[in-house]
């Protein structure tokens, strides 16, 4: 998860690559359908696919004459899961803070020098 | 727990992430809740941690040196450095690793924190940003996290995270 997780920001700090993986999530596409969509030549396009790939954020393989992309779910899910932990570490601390301030809320009617 | 405004969004072409939260309090008493360190210590660290406050001075150039405390007294220490403050509207600061002597780690990349409050009727709205310089920086902080070392520490902190989750 650790090794994902490492290059996986700066793979998906780039507008086409975060479309990509977006769109990857909804189900698997192939290489020409998931270009549609980006005004840009096939060779630039390819180049970003191969750094989600390296990133391990895709896979791909081949049928044919047609490549098709899949979303690697470990990776994803090892993103999800850090991102879930900051929501938890902050979900917790504001649970605090809306205790405290119900306590001092509670104080402050009764004195109103605090 | 009732459900309050709550909102989290990541955004990987910024490097940043930006938390939203709504309070049932007044904007004096929420500003007081973040500047003072009375009160900081008394909700910032996630439970069953607690927070203790070594040193506070919040003003410009001024820094909260704090720890948050598990409840086997291991402790993970922090400073917060202040840079701009606009009482009581927001105020921007560098976090950063340290020891408890306040030396920061020097491999650590620090992230830029700016927090506004705005009044939402009865209700105040605080707004974070917390921003890393590159993708890259925030990506050490996440890995440095594995390395050995920091490893057993954050990673204890990380499962207890994870058990919060649900």
């Amino acid at each position: 998860m650790d090794k994902y997780l490492h290059v996986s920001f700066s793979a998906l700090g780039d507008s086409t690559r975060l479309a990509v993986v977006e769109r990857l999530l909804q189900g698997p596409a192939s290489v020409s359908e998931l270009a549609e969509p980006h005004a840009m030549a096939l060779p630039a396009f390819t180049k970003h696919l191969g750094i989600l790939e390296r990133a391990g954020l895709i896979r791909s393989e081949k049928q044919g004459r047609v490549r098709t992309c899949f979303v690697q779910t470990p990776a994803i899910q090892a993103i999800d899961t850090w991102l879930a932990q900051r929501r938890a570490l902050w979900a917790s601390r504001y649970d605090n803070l809306d205790h405290l301030m119900s306590r001092l809320n509670g104080v402050k009617n009764d004195d109103p020098a605090i | 727990m009732t459900t309050r405004q709550f909102d989290i969004t990541f955004d990987t072409i910024l490097h940043r992430m930006t938390i939203r939260r709504a309070f049932d309090a007044g904007r004096q008493l929420v500003w007081d809740c973040h500047t003072q360190s009375d009160l900081l210590d008394q909700w910032f660290a996630p439970k069953p941690l607690t927070t203790k406050t070594k040193v506070m001075n919040f003003t410009e150039g001024g820094l909260w040196h704090y720890a948050m405390v598990m409840p086997d007294g291991q402790e993970f220490w922090g400073r917060m450095d202040y840079q701009t403050i606009s009482p009581i509207d927001g105020y921007t600061l560098l976090d950063g690793f340290c020891d408890a002597t306040g030396t920061l780690s020097p491999d650590m990349p620090r992230a830029r924190w700016d927090v506004s409050f705005k009044d939402a009727g009865a209700r105040t709205l605080v707004e974070t940003v917390v921003a890393y310089g590159s993708a890259a920086e925030l990506e050490q902080v996440i890995a440095m996290g594995m390395e050995a070392g920091m490893t057993s520490t954050l990673e204890r902190l990380d499962e207890l995270l994870s058990t919060l989750v649900n």
